[in-house]
């Protein structure tokens, strides 16, 4: 792709039309055949897989049971398909059953392009036959389907449909439908951790704005009287000492020690779990201001003790400015 | 110059039944209130033309006249910040009565404040709008500390640091308080006194408040009459004169989270109360018999009693330890037993103990009284009163 980079937000009208063609181009490619398997199906593997998933079928790894059993012999449980031919971290990409195969540029494209989020959203099996101990699978891929670009909760994007057949001593012995969105993950609106807006947001006006515009920057910062130079938390519009009208501000080093505090426990504060604990926090640049301590009991909060500021993301629009306890 | 020193009084008093569930609306406390004063002090719905009450009060001035019978009002005022308006309405009545504006004017507090609107309870609001407020409540709600318990309890800790005040010294406050309101039948905690083990038995509110640290929360009205001294002498009660009637907000002051300005450990508003209520009495706390202080919690309480003048800095624990602010103490407090013991009427209830005590008909009657102190909201701009037998 050339010009494949364009800033985050800004479309490339081109784009879409070149995706598109490629994507024909790889579909009309076909199959693709990839590696077999590097190890033969073994037992142990199938023993870790059992266990690791609660699959305590004796057909799967007991070999008198198997014998008795309509197999006749141990056979693979058919959902360890993928586990076969997985590249493993090592492998090209690490992209499962698609080393060399017609998706891969597809999805560099869409990374190219900024669509670098990526979610499962499909993944159909169906099983033709058993797979038997010593049986190598080999998996074949083709590219199926394109659709896009759509809006989603998670941003724009594209889904991408492809089918892998594994096929072992001449017949189809599996196949799977495999479906993601790759999307903008600049444009997600809501982040698992923080999908509920915060309830305890703060006003904010033209006297205010430089404070919170500073934590969204990760920097706490104290107004300075411009033409005095006199520092105040909380900030207004006018300085109470010289009348100026003129504010700067400076960016306070994020060390400060309690001066007093509380634990709230009841009645219950929206947005928070009780017991917390909330300071006023004396800076060493002169002034004071007033946050939660996290990341520490309540209990171990005391007046005098050394904190460090940390930027805390409460809503997709809020940060606030809370306290963690210091090291001296 | 004009002054309302002496010259105006309290003539009457009223109130609803102090209750968790009033079971009427709170327009309907308004006028049950303001009918009983009038009542008490021998006049008519026709003789009012002042109305005064707090910026908090969802009872406007005309509906309340409009309820009650009130015809024409040539003084109507409010007064702002919660709790400590509650002597504040008294100052704006004396005033308006002593420059002429009005003859009788009626003060008063009605609210559903348990079975309707808790205040104790987090309002996700209080920090959501650009005014002066709204923003001042930015640098604190976002961070959880949103209720009046949270708010005073980051000046009670200071407190104990500084002063090596410990939990049990609040505890005392409430202990006096719930002692002086087992011997009022009006009071809701009648009957029902606690012990300092039950008092630190009580939950965790917010740290360093226990949960009988906090005033109970109450349905309720209380008014009060207001004409000058000698129209007072005149009708059915012995008047209450207003010796002395102050507001007070102080520098840096904010609505309850006044934590940027000195060490946190006094309540500058109430200091400038003080002085100007001891200039205007020309005399001191030593000449009070009894004090009404405003008890929403209890470490305002001891701030109070040095604020005022009754003991030095940090000293207010060992007054209290003594039994000295007990009905047979040095200093009986509240011996109605205040918001912690009776209701918590914003203060207003407070204000009709001390006409009581001038009275002498109160249900715990401090022995020769001469003069009351009675004190609104701490914490917030605030108010006090000197209330005086005629």
């Amino acid at each position: 792709m050339t010009a494949a980079n364009p800033p985050a937000g800004v479309p490339d009208p081109d784009f879409h039309e070149r995706l598109t063609a490629l994507a024909e181009k790889r579909m009309a490619a076909g199959e693709v055949y990839g590696e077999a398997a590097a190890d033969p199906v073994n037992l142990p593997m199938i023993r870790h897989w059992a266990a690791a998933m609660g699959d305590a079928n004796p057909l799967h790894t007991d070999a008198e049971a198997a014998a008795a059993g309509v197999h006749g012999e141990i056979v693979a449980p058919p959902a360890m398909i993928q586990v076969w031919t997985m590249p493993g971290l090592a492998g090209p990409a690490g992209r499962p059953e698609s080393a060399g195969s017609p998706i891969d540029d597809v999805l560099a494209a869409l990374d190219a392009a900024g669509y670098t989020g990526v979610v499962a959203t499909n993944c159909e099996q169906t099983y033709d036959r058993y797979l038997r101990l010593g049986e190598r699978p080999v998996p074949a891929t083709r590219l199926t389907g394109l659709s896009g670009p759509k809006r989603t909760a998670l941003g724009e994007g594209y889904f991408v449909t492809w089918n892998v057949t594994w096929y072992s001593e001449g017949e189809r012995v599996a196949e799977m439908l495999f479906r993601v969105l790759k999307f903008h993950p600049g444009e997600r609106k809501t982040t698992p951790d923080t999908r509920q807006p915060y309830p305890l947001g703060p006003a904010v006006n033209d006297d205010t704005a430089f404070f919170w515009e500073g934590v969204a920057r990760g920097e706490l910062r104290i107004q300075r009287c411009a033409d005095c130079g006199e520092l105040r938390h909380p900030p207004g519009p006018v300085c109470p000492s010289c009348r100026s009208a003129g504010r700067t501000y400076v960016v306070a080093s994020g060390e400060g020690e309690v001066y007093s505090y509380v634990v709230h426990h009841n009645p219950p504060i929206p947005g928070w779990e009780t017991p917390f604990a909330v300071a006023v926090v004396q800076l060493p640049e002169g002034v004071r201001i007033v946050g939660a301590v996290v990341d520490c009991a309540p209990a171990e909060v005391g007046i005098g003790m050394p904190l460090r500021v940390t930027y805390r993301q409460k809503d997709d629009n809020l940060i606030l400015p809370l306290w963690v306890p210091r090291e001296t | 110059m004009v002054s309302f020193s002496g010259s105006t009084a309290v003539a009457g008093i009223g109130a609803t039944e102090f209750s968790k569930q009033s079971g009427r609306s709170e327009l309907r406390l308004a006028a049950e209130a303001v009918f009983a004063a009038l009542d008490d002090a021998g006049l008519g719905p026709s003789d009012v033309d002042g109305l005064v009450t707090y910026t908090q009060d969802a009872n406007d001035e005309i509906a309340v006249a409009r309820e009650v019978g009130i015809g024409d009002l040539t003084f109507f005022s409010r007064v702002h910040y919660g709790g400590g308006a509650a002597c504040g309405t008294v100052m704006h009545a004396a005033m308006a009565v002593a420059t002429g504006v009005a003859e009788t004017v009626v003060c008063y507090r009605a609210f559903n404040e348990r079975s309707g609107r808790r205040y104790g309870r987090p309002d996700p609001g209080l920090g959501g709008a650009p005014s002066s407020l709204g923003l001042e409540m930015s640098w604190h709600v976002p961070h959880g500390l949103m209720t009046p318990a949270a708010w005073v309890a980051m000046f009670a800790r200071r407190y104990m640091h500084v002063h090596g005040a410990t939990s049990e010294d609040f505890g005392r406050v409430a202990v006096a308080m719930r002692r002086h309101a087992a011997t009022n039948p009006a009071a809701w905690f009648h009957d029902r006194p606690i012990t300092l083990a039950e008092h630190q038995a009580s939950r965790w509110i917010v740290e360093p408040l226990h949960l009988l640290d906090c005033c109970q929360e109450s349905d309720g009205a209380v008014a009060l009459v207001v004409t000058s001294a000698e129209r007072a002498r005149d009708l059915r009660r012995t008047p209450a004169l207003i010796t002395a009637a102050a507001q007070g907000s102080g520098a840096g002051q904010m609505m309850m989270t006044s934590y940027y300005r000195d060490d946190m450990t006094g309540l500058p508003e109430m200091g400038v109360v003080g002085r100007r209520l001891w200039e205007q009495a020309g005399f001191g706390p030593e000449d009070v018999q009894t004090a009404v202080l405003y008890d929403h919690f209890t470490p305002f309480v001891l701030v109070q009693l040095e604020e005022l003048g009754f003991c030095g800095r940090g000293e207010a624990r060992h007054l209290v330890a003594d039994g000295g602010i007990e009905i047979d103490g040095r200093l009986p407090v509240n011996p109605h037993g205040g918001q912690l013991g009776e209701a918590y009427i914003h203060g207003m209830n407070g204000i009709a103990e001390a006409v009581r005590q001038v009275r002498g008909t109160a249900a715990n009657q401090v022995a020769d009284v001469r003069n009351v102190l009675v004190t609104a909201g701490t914490g917030v701009p605030t108010s006090g009163l000197v209330l005086s037998a005629g």
